[in-house]
């Protein structure tokens, strides 16, 4: 530490007393963020009696400084404060000086305090309470205005745009059909792949059409093209119209008189609706190619054998079930897209919250309605 | 600027606040709101940022139901109005938003066009002719089939002027129009607001803390506290800057200079 260039390299303090009650600190060396922080407690620790009552601190004409010097200084003068001594800054930088005053009178923003921000359990469990009630109203109250919506579009009186109608069907049907056509595929494989495995031991390897063909079309069609939409399709709902409430768009058409509901959700859930069905035909089809892959390819059972047991298997029924829980999810996957969307905030970090939200809602609305549907089905023998 | 003497002669509403309180949450913004926009009017409601402005704005546009009290358009409460008779105010109303806020789907000529669309029965070509009207207006002629996107910020406000004027409205508000705008810019869009002022005879409520705006072309104005939590000063910018005994609105109406 007497070495000279050491002091250039680090913090340094000495501390001794002019007169009796008079504590002085001399800074010097590198007061920079990069060497280790001298602690307030550090240098009041030496020679400090409790008759002292003034601080005195000075510094080295070369001294290098940053933010660490004014974390210095302000410790030691709170530290000062708490023994009711009296802080003399004159002997520091001029900039350092104009820097610690400026962080002493620029006024708070007393409106926004951290202990607004922090309730206690009671009060936020009671909160939490609040909000999920009123947001499970808000969900009634969407789908009631949707259904108005949908009622004034089935009788002509809704306004939107065509080019929009058109421009959101081809997003959602033409433009899924690569990342669908993978996906069913793979799955068509997986289903054939487990179900051979435990068929082999009962050699009734042959079977595996009837499975990959009825679970295909009564369920893991719908099912994946749906999951599918609302990862694709959902997401792009909640992250367009947030983005609308965000760059107030959505303010824009309501005080023009024109329904947001409307004008940007029914299209979106219309698309949906008609497009689900028919890329759940497709999502089917893929499937069973998937298997046939899969039996004909690997198993050794016949193109042909395969073709017929699939066809047996498979009644109008088993598609019927499968389209109507297509449409269905396709309502729901709009409706929570769209919901979340409307609901956003009007921030960033708001529109990816609505974003994730509709993906999660819509993927478990697709399953508790698919079980719901599945006991339905059953009940009418469907 | 020009006196309201040349103001061609149609049917302002005058439009009073009363008793308004504007909540966040749980939390209070401003309260007992009361004050009247004469028609013909450039009135600006300025404040400190946080003071609730906008949020004010949204309440007299119809966007946020307010906590207490309401909003009148001559003499007929907006907020217990039903649904057509709201339908009737709004259709008076023009709104420019802080960033134009144009519908990104649309070229600037369909964003002019759908106000029209949604409540005239005109023929397409007679919307896209008032389309183009509008934009000349505002300087943006030969931009009609140009998308938001496609043009810079300072033309996507001015487009958005153009769409709050699509039917011509009795009332035009802004919220903070010279946001984001160079000085010049902002200079001409003053000028654009008085023209229209004048040449349409709307009246004229504006958001700003833009100081230059404010004594340029404001006629009355209220300064609303964020700490008072309500209006602490009304009357003329020029008057409250000299005579105001509230020190704090002088000293925001001098950027905090001394007089």
């Amino acid at each position: 530490m007497n070495d000279e260039a050491d002091v250039r390299t680090r913090a340094r303090v000495t501390v001794d007393r002019a007169d009796g009650d008079v504590v002085r600190l001399r800074l010097s060396g590198r007061w920079t963020l990069d060497t280790r922080p001298f602690t307030a407690a550090d240098a009041f620790e030496y020679a400090m009696t409790t008759g002292d009552t003034r601080v005195v601190v000075e510094t080295d004409a070369q001294l290098e400084w940053d933010s660490t010097l004014l974390l210095f200084l302000r410790a030691v003068i709170a530290e000062a404060e708490s023994r009711q001594m009296s802080v003399d800054l004159v002997g520091l930088p001029a900039g350092a000086r104009r820097l610690l005053a400026l962080a002493n009178t620029t006024p708070e923003y007393k409106e926004l305090r951290a202990e607004d921000a922090a309730p206690t359990l009671v009060g936020r469990i009671g909160s939490q309470t609040i909000a999920t009630m009123g947001s499970g109203a808000d969900v009634l109250a969407f789908i009631g205005e949707a259904c108005v919506g949908l009622l004034r579009l089935l009788t002509g009186r809704a306004r939107f745009q065509r080019s929009e109608l058109l421009r959101v069907v081809q997003e959602v049907g033409v433009q899924a059909l690569p990342i669908v056509s993978l996906i069913t595929f793979l799955v068509g494989v997986i289903l054939a792949y487990v179900g051979a495995v435990q068929l082999r031991a009962l050699g009734a390897q042959v079977y595996v059409a009837d499975l990959v063909s009825v679970a295909m079309t009564r369920e893991m069609g719908a099912m994946m093209a749906a999951i599918v939409m609302a990862g694709r399709t959902g997401a792009a709902f909640a992250a367009e119209l947030g983005t609308m409430q965000v760059s107030e768009e959505i303010d824009a058409l309501t005080t023009f008189g024109i329904s947001p509901m409307e004008f940007l959700v029914l299209p979106r859930m219309f698309a949906l609706a008609v497009m689900m069905p028919l890329l759940c035909l497709y999502a089917d089809l893929l499937g069973l190619l998937g298997g046939a892959a899969v039996g004909v390819g690997l198993l050794q059972l016949g193109g042909l054998e395969y073709y017929q047991r699939s066809v047996q298997a498979v009644a109008l029924g088993d598609f019927a079930a499968g389209l109507i829980k297509a449409s269905v999810f396709g309502v729901l996957v709009a409706i929570a897209g769209c919901l979340r969307g409307m609901q956003s905030g009007r921030s960033s970090g708001a529109v990816g919250a609505a974003t994730t939200s509709a993906v999660v809602t819509g993927i478990v609305l697709i399953i508790v309605s698919d079980a719901v549907l599945t006991v339905l089905f059953d009940v009418v023998h469907l | 600027m020009t006196s309201a003497s040349h103001i061609p002669t149609r049917s302002r509403p005058r439009i009073e606040v009363r008793d308004l309180e504007m909540v966040y949450g749980d939390r209070v913004i401003q309260r007992d709101l009361n004050f009247a926009v004469e028609p013909g009017d450039i009135f600006v409601i300025m404040g400190p940022s946080g003071s609730g402005k906008s949020t004010l704005l949204r309440h007299m546009v119809g966007l946020v139901p307010p906590a207490r009290g309401d909003v009148y358009y001559d003499d007929a409460s907006f907020w217990t109005a039903d649904t057509t008779d709201r339908q009737r105010i709004l259709r008076r109303v023009g709104v420019l938003y802080q960033e134009g806020a144009l519908w990104s789907s649309m070229t600037l000529a369909e964003n002019i066009g759908l106000p029209v669309e949604q409540f005239t029965d005109l023929p397409q070509t007679t919307i896209r002719s008032i389309a183009s009207l509008k934009l000349a207006l505002v300087g943006l002629a030969g931009f009609e089939d140009f998308y938001p996107s496609q043009v810079s910020g300072g033309m996507r406000k001015r487009a958005g002027l153009a769409r709050a004027m699509a039917l011509d409205p009795d009332v035009l508000f802004f919220d903070e129009p010279s946001s984001g705008l160079d000085p010049l810019n902002s200079r001409l869009l003053d000028d654009l607001i008085v023209e229209l002022r004048d040449s349409l005879g709307a009246t004229v409520v504006m958001v700003t803390h833009e100081l230059a705006s404010i004594f340029a072309i404001a006629t009355n104005s209220v300064f609303l506290d964020e700490t008072a939590k309500t209006i602490t000063a009304a009357g003329h910018p020029l008057k409250l800057l000299h005579e105001c005994p509230d020190p704090k609105v002088r000293h925001f109406l001098t950027r905090g200079e001394k007089a």
